[in-house]
């Protein structure tokens, strides 16, 4: 067998292919986001802050405005977990490294629940989360919370908000540019009880579209994945009829098939005719897939990012302090609202890392927050967080220690 | 064997005096020029010598490293495999025992907070059917190979068809997994789509299923390009093997090229064959990443090979990222438990079949 000399030529030939792929992921993160963190931030900042209530912004943009301003300390600091905010997460990372070119931010998904063990397991200085700490005992009678706490040297652990990631409801149809759905016919769909695009309820709420009477086929999240939390939270206020059961990581679509991962998922939409399925905005943009739009009862509404973050505006914030949580509202949001966004958070601790960490992960969440960073994210899929929720984690991050 | 050598060796050698000052001249050569090349050599020829060489006594030490080393690799590997085993069996036993359904009859999987209801019966249909199609067309298709690189081509051709087999050997298997998904299952989908759309779809086992093309004839498919290669090259050597007698004596008898094949080649390989079948099959019961990449989940158990379906290796790997608990870890180390069961059960089955039928050398 001739398999070492030719191991050789194909472990280059598949060395190739694997970067090259893992590349396609996350191809344009950030790094123009570099070195324009000054000038632009500012601006941007002030002129999205004059159109709300520009008193209560302006003042705290006065001292946030100059405060964003990065100091680059030296060191490294590890973060990791959710991946629903890991294409953010690359791309603010990337564009603090490069304008630092010092400091080492690195962040790794894992999942929401790995993350936060990886953090007070301190292996991580930081996780990312779809979720806010819980203070309840999990089935392995671990309180999060608490184990934080113990990690932060007796500090509490705060949950920063900082990624908005709007969710889109893909479909793969010949032909239709534009669909319009609500929450109760998608649970039908993902329930089995609608399974023709020419169904009654499809075809009222879409009376110009040519719609075809295949088969629709669902496509879902396999592994167990926040964004499907999210999305079954969502469904469930929105459609309270037609969810039966609880909003769990697991997949709630009683039809169709799964994949793993959302590019998988994306994947299958765009190479299935009569597909449907959700997924993070960035990858239904990506494969161009037709989003569909979503009337929650206030009219049908595209998905853009000024609608997703107006749906983050009419969030009802449960502050403790610092520690910042987000109760997301899926119904009653108004006029133009996108309701199926989710909020992910940055778990830190509010006191006890060593100096020098401590320091570091300040100067890059303070860098997240800036105007100009969170604008940045919108290339991403993400949408921006509304100015008076920035402020507060901006404050926040600002009394770290 | 080492304590029936004698202490000492005597060996009468016939060494000429001039040697020493000619390190040229080997003193075999000498000798084996015999009187001769003594008359002819340029040198004054002084008289020949008779010297007693004492060996070395030969060192033990060696021996008894090699010993100690081979039995050593035997034992560590032994307790490898008896502390993986053990490794599975405690993290799953937690878990099974507060299990709601029955764990090998039950085709349901919930891991939650409220409920701990795990069955494996799905994946082992997944798994086995998967593998046992891709066995069924790799090999043949591999056994043919092998013959035609020994047997039927010339050497040129062989070893070009035999360098090209190999080369499926080296790519790794998640590259298999995204041509599979990408370019593979699509194009095989009209076939499955015509046969599941036939009377054929009347058989649950070939009923329309997935309207995608992660099917599980899709990943069984891919499963048989993945073992042709690690099944091919070992049954090229075992054909290579044959005794020339056989295949003389086949002849003689007045065989075809066919019959020689059928009386000579294939019997001398069988049991050579056999074991690189379950090689083959050992992968794809296990083959994790590329079945993960192309086959689809559903929601409900489908015996059809045209539906989705997870396989043991495919299940687990799908939701590493979230065994975020012990207990839901057991589960899935539960269902890794069987596949180490099936792949050690299918070895030993094959090694009974290999060994009954062993053709003699």
């Amino acid at each position: 067998m001739k398999i070492n000399r030719l191991a050789q030529v194909a472990a280059l030939m598949a060395a190739g292919a694997l970067s090259l792929t893992a590349c396609g992921g996350s191809t344009e993160t950030g790094g123009t986001t570099g070195g324009q963190t000054t000038a632009a931030e500012t601006s941007t900042a002030q002129t999205s802050g004059t159109d709300t209530s520009a008193a209560e912004t302006s003042a705290s943009e006065s001292q946030g405005g100059g405060a964003v301003e990065i100091t680059c300390p030296k060191g490294k600091v590890n973060g990791g977990g959710s991946s629903a905010q890991d294409i953010a997460m690359q791309a603010l990372t990337k564009a603090y490294n490069t304008t630092c070119n010092s400091g080492q931010v690195i962040y790794t998904k894992s999942g929401s629940g790995q993350g936060i063990k990886d953090f007070y397991n301190k292996q991580l200085q930081w996780a990312g989360s779809d979720s806010a700490l819980k203070d309840k005992p999990n089935k392995d009678k671990v309180v999060e919370s608490e184990k934080v706490k113990t990690r932060c040297e007796n500090n509490p652990g705060w949950n920063l908000p900082l990624i908005v990631g709007p969710v889109a409801f893909a479909y793969n149809i010949d032909g239709v540019d534009k669909l319009v759905l609500t929450p109760k016919v998608m649970m039908e769909i993902f329930n089995g009880k609608i399974t023709t695009w020419d169904d009654a309820q499809i075809k009222a709420l879409n009376k110009d579209a040519k719609l075809p009477s295949d088969k629709i086929n669902v496509v879902y999240r396999n592994d167990e994945s926040g964004t499907t939390e999210n999305v079954a939270k969502y469904l469930k206020a929105a459609a309270p009829d037609q969810f039966t059961g609880e909003p769990s990581k697991e997949p709630f679509a009683k039809v169709g098939e799964g994949k793993k991962g959302t590019q998988a998922v994306a994947d299958a939409v765009k190479a299935t005719k009569n597909a449907f399925g959700y997924m993070e905005w960035k990858y239904a943009k990506d494969a161009q897939l037709g989003v569909a739009s979503i009337d929650n009862g206030q009219g049908a509404v595209e998905l853009t990012a000024e609608s997703a973050a107006k749906a983050m505006e009419a969030a009802e914030l449960q502050a403790d302090g610092n520690d910042l949580k987000v109760k997301l509202k899926y119904t009653d949001l108004g006029e133009g609202a996108y309701p199926m966004v989710m909020v992910t958070y940055e778990i830190v601790c509010s006191k006890g890392l060593p100096a020098e960490e401590a320091a570091l992960l300040k100067d890059f969440l303070l860098f997240a927050t800036s105007p100009d960073a969170q604008s940045k994210l919108e290339d991403q899929g993400y949408a921006p967080l509304p100015e008076s929720l920035l402020t507060k984690v901006q404050t926040a991050v600002k009394a770290m220690a | 064997m080492t304590n029936t050598e004698p202490k000492t060796t005597e060996a009468p050698i016939d060494v000429p005096a001039g040697a020493d000052t000619d390190p040229t001249v080997s003193p075999v050569s000498e000798k084996a020029a015999g009187g001769s090349a003594v008359a002819t050599a340029t040198e004054t020829t002084p008289p020949l010598r008779v010297t007693k060489v004492a060996m070395r006594e030969p060192s033990k030490a060696p021996d008894k490293i090699f010993s100690g080393a081979t039995l050593a690799t035997g034992i560590f590997l032994v307790a490898l495999i008896g502390a993986i085993f053990l490794f599975l069996l405690l993290t799953a036993v937690g878990p099974l025992s507060r299990n709601e359904v029955n764990f090998l009859t039950s085709t349901e999987w919930t891991v939650t907070d409220k409920r701990l209801a795990f069955g494996i019966a799905g994946m082992l249909w997944t798994t086995v059917v998967s593998s046992i199609i891709a066995m069924c067309l790799a090999v043949p298709v591999a056994i043919g190979v092998a013959l035609l690189i020994t047997h039927y081509s010339t050497p040129a051709i062989g070893r070009t068809v035999g360098f090209l087999v190999d080369l499926l050997a080296a790519v790794p298997s998640v590259v298999y997994g995204m041509w599979g998904v990408r370019v593979f299952a699509p194009v095989i989908q009209p076939f499955s789509d015509a046969v599941a759309g036939s009377w054929l779809g009347k058989i649950p086992l070939l009923a329309p299923g997935l309207q995608s093309s992660g099917t599980v004839f899709a990943a069984a498919l891919v499963l048989a390009i993945m073992i042709l290669p690690i099944v091919t090259a070992l049954s090229r050597d075992v054909f290579e093997q044959t005794p020339r007698d056989h295949i003389e004596a086949a002849w003689a008898l007045g065989a075809t090229k066919w019959e020689m094949i059928k009386t000579a080649v294939l019997p001398y390989g069988r049991s050579g064959v056999i074991a690189a079948s379950m090689l083959g099959l050992g992968r794809a019961l296990g083959e994790t990443i590329a079945v993960m990449l192309i086959l689809s989940t559903v929601r409900k158990f489908d015996w059809s090979i045209f539906s989705g379906g997870e396989t043991f290796a495919s299940k687990i790997a799908t939701n590493a990222g979230e065994l975020d608990s012990p207990t839901k870890t057991g589960a899935y180390i539960a269902a890794g438990l069987v596949l180490f069961l099936l792949t050690f059960a299918v070895n030993a089955i094959a090694r009974v079949v290999a060994a009954g039928g062993k053709a003699k050398a």
